[in-house]
């Protein structure tokens, strides 16, 4: 046995133990750390399995930004957890099975999977240099399947809808209400004033090497979330009112340009979100450039949650 | 030359690696949160440095290791400073029983 196999199988056997620890973990805050531990080595799965875009989004949302808007429901809940009513076996049961008959579903998929496994995958790299883009990925989810990758972005926008939804009335409109896991104090606003500048610099960085190597928008839109929710966290800066003109326009501004660009294929390409040719390239930043901002701004939303406090007149 | 270089590699990662099993003992048999955090941070630290010195004659270009040392600085400025959160909170808990 090789030292690769030795250490596949050893993070293989981790991520399965933290995983049913996960599940067994009483406490809500302790199974969301166990979750965000889970995210961070799949991540290095992903790294081992040679997917880098997958590993670096997987480290970005999987384990970081979900296991945020997790810590909110949790911190949220809280009131409640204190006096739990036991689940009936009946109902454990059914979940158990249910989630048993999903696992068993997806471990049928990958092990009766023809040898080798059907892929686009030459298809892919054969028209890449059409698109000018260096990055295989980014040729798929902004050239050959575009469309998904618009609907996506708009389903972002819907889930922030659907917070914001939960709203009560007299609070529509107003500043979302943050909720603050570590009380604000010198250290906090230490970090929250050092690290940005690096972090920003990353997300971009993340977005411009998008185009041909690992990274792109939605992995740099999560880094400069992160960042700002930082600067939020540590009150150097309050939370904006969800109806502040510069909120709205920085939330649509991407899928709105990506779908203009798109209407644009109609003109100057014959067919909705096709490129004219030798402009893929510029387009394609144009629009991952905005929609990373778009991105940045609808998840530091999301985990900030729905408006609490009444706007100020 | 290069042997040299391989051996330096072994040895300072192989220390790295030996500090990180230090520190994880350290994190499960001291008995309080603040010395499982200082076993934690500053094991770690050492650790990490070992490995990112010990990795130094691996890469390839000057960039490269710039960026490896990049990100032990990184590690170590996220180690100082969740330590520093983790120990506030910790007595915090403490003065509040």
């Amino acid at each position: 046995m090789n030292v690769a196999l030795a250490f596949d199988l050893g993070l293989a056997a981790l991520l399965v133990a933290i995983a049913g620890w996960t599940i067994a973990a009483r406490a809500n805050i302790g199974a969301i750390v166990l979750f965000m531990v889970d995210g961070l080595l799949l991540a290095i799965v992903w790294v081992r399995l040679s997917a880098v875009d997958v590993a670096l989004t997987e480290a970005a949302i999987g384990g970081g930004v979900t296991s945020m808007l997790l810590l909110g429901a949790a911190t949220r809940l809280k009131d409640t957890e204190s006096n739990p009513e036991p689940a009936k076996l009946t109902l454990l049961l059914t979940a158990g099975a249910l989630c048993a008959l999903v696992s068993a579903g997806l471990a049928a998929v990958v092990f009766f999977l023809p040898d080798p496994a059907p892929t686009l995958a030459p298809v892919a790299m054969a028209n890449l240099a059409e698109t000018g883009l260096g990055n295989p990925v980014a040729g798929v989810l902004f050239a050959y399947r575009a469309l998904d990758t618009l609907l996506e972005k708009v389903v972002l926008l819907l889930a922030l809808v659907g917070v914001w939804s939960l709203a009560r009335d007299e609070a529509w409109g107003g500043v979302p209400g943050l909720r603050v896991y570590a009380r604000p104090n010198t250290i906090l606003v230490f970090l929250a004033q050092l690290l940005p500048p690096i972090g920003i610099m990353v997300g971009i960085y993340m977005f411009w090497a998008g185009a041909s190597q690992p990274g792109g928008a939605f992995q740099g839109g999560t880094v400069l979330a992160a960042m700002w929710l930082l600067v939020l966290l540590a009150r150097l800066q309050q939370v904006p009112a969800i109806s502040l003109p510069w909120v709205r326009l920085l939330l649509v501004i991407g899928p709105v340009l990506f779908v203009a660009i798109g209407f644009l294929g109609f003109l100057v390409a014959d067919a909705f979100l096709a490129y004219p040719p030798g402009y893929a390239k510029p387009l394609i930043v144009i629009a991952e450039a905005t929609l990373t901002l778009s991105i940045g701004v609808t998840l530091g939303l999301l985990v900030a949650g729905p408006p609490e406090t009444r706007l100020q007149q | 030359m290069r042997l040299a270089l391989d051996i330096f590699t072994l040895v300072a990662v192989s220390a790295g690696g030996l500090l990180f099993m230090a520190g994880t003992a350290g994190l499960l048999r001291f008995p309080d949160t603040l010395t499982r955090l200082h076993a934690l941070t500053k094991v770690d630290n050492l650790g990490l440095g070992l490995i990112v010195v010990g990795l130094l004659p691996q890469v390839d270009g000057p960039l490269a290791a710039l960026k490896v040392v990049t990100v032990w600085l990184l590690g170590q400025f996220s180690g100082a400073i969740v330590s520093q959160l983790i120990a506030r909170a910790a007595r915090r808990a403490e003065h509040q029983q």
